[in-house]
């Protein structure tokens, strides 16, 4: 997706392209092309981009303080997973995350990777408030929520890493394919 | 340089243009004008480019204190300001626009010649409502600057073709998973609810059996018609969610766009199925009319 995604890119008459986990929505001006024009036009991009290397994926660092009122949801998780806190800790950040889409919300990155053990169901009822940069967990997905905003993923951190800056060139810290890395925070502190 | 003042802002009145595109893949809808039909005629009247950035205006309209002369142009609904719509007005200096609450639908559009020279943030000015970005609201006492972005002289007065007029009926073509469902959205009859933003128009109506829960989240788009376990339809707006994980029976058509931006809490809507040829036709027969104003 993220190849096909890339390879879209500033074809005239797409106005924006949404990847998923095993799909692309592409939202295209259709006074400039036709259906089977972008069709075509898929078919030939994903020919093209299977022949050229892809770039080795960057590795991104996050900065993590786990727990207490940054992790509300910390003990939860634990217990979902019969570990300890700490344990659950060990797990989340000795683990490679790769970012399968962004999306949903602004710069929210979908990671793949997260250890099945600590995969744990959403909440039943999301809260309304959930702090910019919480660490979350939802389902077997891992994830990072960018800006202020509800949301019904179990948080179990928080970072100061700014992952959406609208002034900043470009405004997203993370794009899909990424590797993430999650790493503790010295004494815990944000 | 020309400025106008805001001395009330109304409900909601934010700067748009036509939108932020191109940032999708970082979750990033693309927000823009909820009627853009609207934005789009009052821009070509006034002399813009089509995606000048103006005001739009939502159930309360604005009182706007012009500082020099301009000419602008009010469009999509009556917000009783007692001025002409869909055509160039010129105001003078020292003189005061003020709208009022909406006499028809949800909302009117203020473009001035010239544009509003709104900063743009990732390529737009549109406001973002719900994430802050491209900026916030009006408010009372924000002083905006007059663009001198105008390409062309104002033109004469449009009208708005009658048979476009009711509001009340969209139509939408097949959504990515139409057959899960048994066409019960185009035999009922929804009442557009309160808790409609511009995330999102949120219906209600007779329940409606939902296979969510059985699919894999996917990328959605403006207009899409989504299923949540509730029953109860949501009609994904400008700042909608780029991705989504609720089935989708039915996607609301382009030239139909511009209702969703004038449906008022309260009003009742059906759906009426076309295919895309249809819907493709119905766009084309739109923007005739706004490229012959």
């Amino acid at each position: 997706m993220a190849r096909l995604t890339h390879a879209l890119h500033g074809v005239r008459g797409i106005l924006n392209l949404h990847p998923a986990f095993v799909s692309v929505l592409i939202d295209f001006d259709p006074r400039l092309r036709t259906h089977r024009e972008i069709e075509e036009l898929v078919w030939q991009r994903m020919e093209a981009a299977e022949e050229r290397a892809s770039a080795p994926a960057r590795l991104v660092e996050i900065p993590v303080a786990y727990g207490g009122e940054n992790g509300p949801d910390l003990e939860d998780v634990a217990r979902h997973a019969d570990l300890s806190p700490e344990e659950v800790v060990t797990l989340h950040s000795g683990a490679e995350y790769e970012v399968s889409f962004v999306g949903f919300s602004t710069c929210f990155p979908y990671l793949s990777g997260l250890p099945a053990k600590l995969a744990t169901p959403r909440l039943t009822a999301p809260r309304k408030h959930v702090a910019a940069g919480s660490i979350a967990i939802g389902g077997a997905q891992a994830g990072v929520y960018p800006l202020a905003s509800p949301g019904g993923w179990r948080l179990i951190g928080r970072t100061s890493a700014k992952l959406f800056d609208p002034h900043s060139e470009p405004p997203a810290l993370l794009k899909m394919g990424d590797r993430v890395r999650f790493v503790r925070a010295p004494e815990g502190k944000l | 340089m020309n400025q106008l003042r805001v001395l009330s802002p109304g409900m909601l009145t934010t700067i748009q243009d036509l939108g932020r595109f191109g940032w999708a893949h970082q979750g990033v809808s693309a927000s823009g004008a909820a009627d853009p039909l609207a934005l789009r005629a009052g821009n070509l009247l006034v002399g813009n480019a089509e995606n000048a950035a103006g005001m739009e205006m939502t159930l309360i309209g604005a009182e706007i204190a012009f500082e020099h002369d301009a000419v602008i142009a009010l469009t999509g609904s009556d917000f009783g300001a007692g001025l002409p719509l869909w055509q160039p007005v010129a105001m003078r200096a020292g003189q005061t626009l003020h709208c009022r609450a909406t006499e028809s639908g949800a909302r009117c559009y203020l473009c001035v010649r010239g544009g509003i020279a709104a900063s743009k943030i990732m390529g737009s000015a549109s406001v973002h409502v719900m994430t802050g970005v491209g900026g916030r609201p009006l408010q009372k006492g924000d002083v905006l600057a007059i663009g001198s972005e105008a390409v062309r002289r104002p033109r004469s007065a449009a009208r708005f073709p009658e048979p476009w007029q009711p509001r009340f009926t969209l139509r939408a073509t097949e959504g990515p998973q139409a057959d899960s469902f048994a066409g019960q959205l185009f035999e009922a009859e929804y009442t557009v609810s309160e808790e409609s933003n511009r995330m999102g128009l949120r219906l209600r109506g007779p329940t409606m059996p939902s296979p969510s829960g059985q699919m894999i989240t996917e990328g959605v788009a403006l207009g899409a018609v989504q299923v949540p376990p509730d029953g109860q339809p949501i009609i994904l707006f400008v700042e909608h969610q780029t991705t989504g994980g609720y089935p989708k029976p039915a996607n609301v058509i382009s030239a139909d766009f511009w209702k969703l931006g004038q449906l008022r809490p309260r009003d009742q809507v059906r759906f009426e199925s076309v295919t895309i040829e249809r819907a493709l036709e119905l766009l084309r027969g739109q923007e005739e009319w706004l490229y012959s104003l």
